[in-house]
């Protein structure tokens, strides 16, 4: 944890290069968040096993909410480097509004649907079309720049020197850290609790 | 082949089911054209040309929408969804036959849509007709099987659009990109793309959306 | 042709059908009795295969084409006629001389003479019958019915009576009822579910 803290220090370019450091790992990981998601559909649907909905479920969660926290730090990026909280130019930004819009529907759709089978299946199926989306959007994207706006605003492309790329991985290790940290929080909240009331069950009949 | 036999005999119950009540097109069709004249209202004077063909596809989804709220509707009503579901034929065969009507549905809309459009804004390429014929694809194959997630649903008709809209987003990207590009080639392809992408998606998935 | 093994259903938190043991051989009639909500038209939803077990083994010796199922609800299409109906179906299960079978079943069923009529328009027997037709329609080798005769009138019930003891001996019956008197006399073997 202090590693991250310390190498953008290190590599202090202003307070737009930091977040940079934030900004790229949170978006790699909640990417690599849909795709474990959509890899435990997967298997529930082969294979079958209950515990797949739940860790499907949990994974995407994350993916989620490090995707909320994509959005959230590539605006602030934005701000300080173009000086726009949005800007439609950052595909990289425009595929996460996207996605957020997508698996938000995720929830939506997963809390409206009775427990079961049913649920698991549908949220499974669900996810398999989240993770062909994010390909698909991203060359939709990228097609659209032609008609959408004109390139205005130059890219703040990151050239990084081995230092800073070094940070940056150390960055990236440590935020895929806390996502798995939290994955594995969540998921064995989620377990006790459904063991406890599992418990109460068996107790009260 | 059997499986074709199935999609037909399916896809002919759904065209004949519109036919009897009549429901769903003349609505789609009052609102498709509804939706045109509110753009006209909406969008201002020295508007883009551009900018109605977008709207197009704005009109050309939402109606789309209006259609898939009803698609699931008469296997709904007697259980038949279940009668379809215990039959021997490949459960892929219920999908294929029920986005095969939708779109015919849907294309008989846009052969009322389309002219409308060009006579209310600007004339259509023939890319633009391509285009929508290839979204249409992708809306039927994509929003018929959403609809059918959607009826396990308790909020039925609250989640189909908001299931359907990020999904839609390539496909009106495509179609918009064929409009007014001057290489309108490469946004056909990634309609091709999507279809294909998501064609076989939705046929190999279908089975586990109405499975317990 | 049925092997249950301590087969049980849940939705979640709710048990839908406690863990049961079942055998019905080929030709066996059983009769399945118990109060609403013990878990009968789970069971046999999950017989039919419209429903997995969540614990437990079951084995059907039947494939979907030769499975007839009439449940709570009666499978059909409201704005299709009994022949419209009944031709979707016969196509999808492939049975083979299909007019002249749905022609023999509406005759039977005493549905010749609506049979171009919308099932929207008819009773409730009325639709059960059709709902028994489906049911029948490809001379399924096992039946699975869910209270059959809640929803038929006099006539559809005696028909029933006599169709039954046709089957039975031949075609394997699984079949849920809350009289179970009228069909004692052809069950081989009884369940009641708690």
């Amino acid at each position: 944890m202090l590693a991250f803290w310390v190498a953008p220090e290190d590599a202090d370019q202003g307070i737009s290069q930091k977040i940079f450091y934030f900004h790229v790992p949170i978006a790699l990981t909640a990417y690599a968040c849909f795709g474990f998601g959509a890899w435990k559909a997967l298997r529930l649907l082969w294979k079958g096993g209950e515990r797949y909905d739940l860790e499907s479920y949990v994974a995407i969660h994350m993916g989620t909410i490090f995707g909320a926290l994509t959005l959230a730090t590539g605006s602030i990026w934005a701000k300080a480097s173009w000086g726009h909280w949005w800007v439609w130019d950052s595909n990289q930004l425009v595929l996460f509004l996207v996605l957020f819009l997508f698996y938000s529907a995720y929830f939506m759709l997963r809390f409206s649907i009775e427990e079961g089978p049913r649920r698991a299946n549908v949220s499974a199926v669900y996810a398999l079309f989240g993770v062909a989306l994010i390909p698909v959007s991203f060359f939709a994207i990228r097609l659209a720049e032609d008609f959408i706006h004109p390139t205005t605003f130059t890219r703040d492309g990151p050239q990084m020197t081995g230092t800073m790329f070094f940070a940056f991985c150390v960055c990236w290790l440590a935020i895929t850290l806390v996502a798995y940290t939290l994955y594995r929080v969540e998921l064995l909240g989620k377990r006790l609790d459904a063991n406890l009331r599992e418990l109460r069950e068996i107790l009260t009949t | 082949m059997n499986y074709f036999a199935d999609v037909a005999a399916l896809a002919r119950k759904d065209l004949r089911l519109e036919l009897r009540a009549r429901d769903t097109l003349p609505a789609m069709l009052l609102f498709v054209l509804s939706t045109l004249v509110v753009f006209h209202f909406a969008l201002p004077t020295g508007a883009d040309e551009v900018a109605a063909q977008g709207l197009l596809w704005v009109a050309l989804v939402f109606t789309a929408l209006l259609g898939l709220a009803r698609a699931w509707a008469p296997e709904r009503e007697g259980g038949a969804l279940e009668g379809l579901v215990l039959a021997p034929s490949d459960r892929s065969a219920i999908w294929l036959g029920k986005s095969a009507a939708v779109f015919v549905f849907l294309a008989l809309i846009e052969l009322v849509a389309l002219p409308a459009f060009a006579l209310f804004f600007s004339p259509l390429q023939a890319e633009a007709v391509l285009g929508v014929l290839l979204a249409n694809i992708g809306i039927c194959a994509v929003g018929t099987l959403l609809a059918a997630m959607a009826a396990a649903s308790r909020t039925r008709e609250l989640i189909l659009p908001l299931l359907f809209l990020p999904l839609a987003i390539p496909l009106v990207v495509g179609g918009v990109g064929a409009s007014v590009s001057t290489d309108p080639g490469r946004y056909l392809m990634f309609l091709g793309l999507y279809d294909a992408v998501f064609a076989i998606l939705c046929w190999a998935s279908f089975e586990y959306v109405v499975s317990e | 042709m049925i092997h249950a093994r301590a087969v049980e259903k849940r939705y979640g938190r709710r048990r839908a059908l406690r863990p049961l043991d079942l055998r019905l051989e080929r030709g066996g009639f059983l009769v399945v009795t118990g109060a609403n909500g013990s878990g009968k038209t789970t069971l046999l939803r999950l017989v039919a295969g419209l429903a997995a077990p969540t614990g437990g083994e079951l084995d059907v010796d039947a494939g979907r084409g030769a499975l007839g199922y009439l449940g709570h609800e009666p499978l059909l299409y409201r704005d299709l006629t009994a022949l419209e109906n009944l031709d979707l179906y016969g196509r999808l299960y492939r049975v083979p001389e299909r007019r002249e079978r749905i022609g023999m079943m509406l005759e039977r069923y005493g549905l010749w003479e609506v049979r171009a009529e919308r099932v929207a328009s008819y009773s409730r027997g009325m639709t059960q019958r059709l709902a028994l037709c489906r049911a029948l329609l490809h001379e399924p080798e096992l039946l699975v019915l869910d209270e059959p005769f809640t929803a038929l009138d006099a006539e559809g019930a005696e028909l029933l009576d006599r169709q039954l003891a046709e089957l039975a001996g031949t075609a394997t019956v699984l079949l849920t009822t809350h009289e179970p008197a009228r069909v004692e006399p052809l069950a081989t073997s009884r369940l009641a579910l708690a």
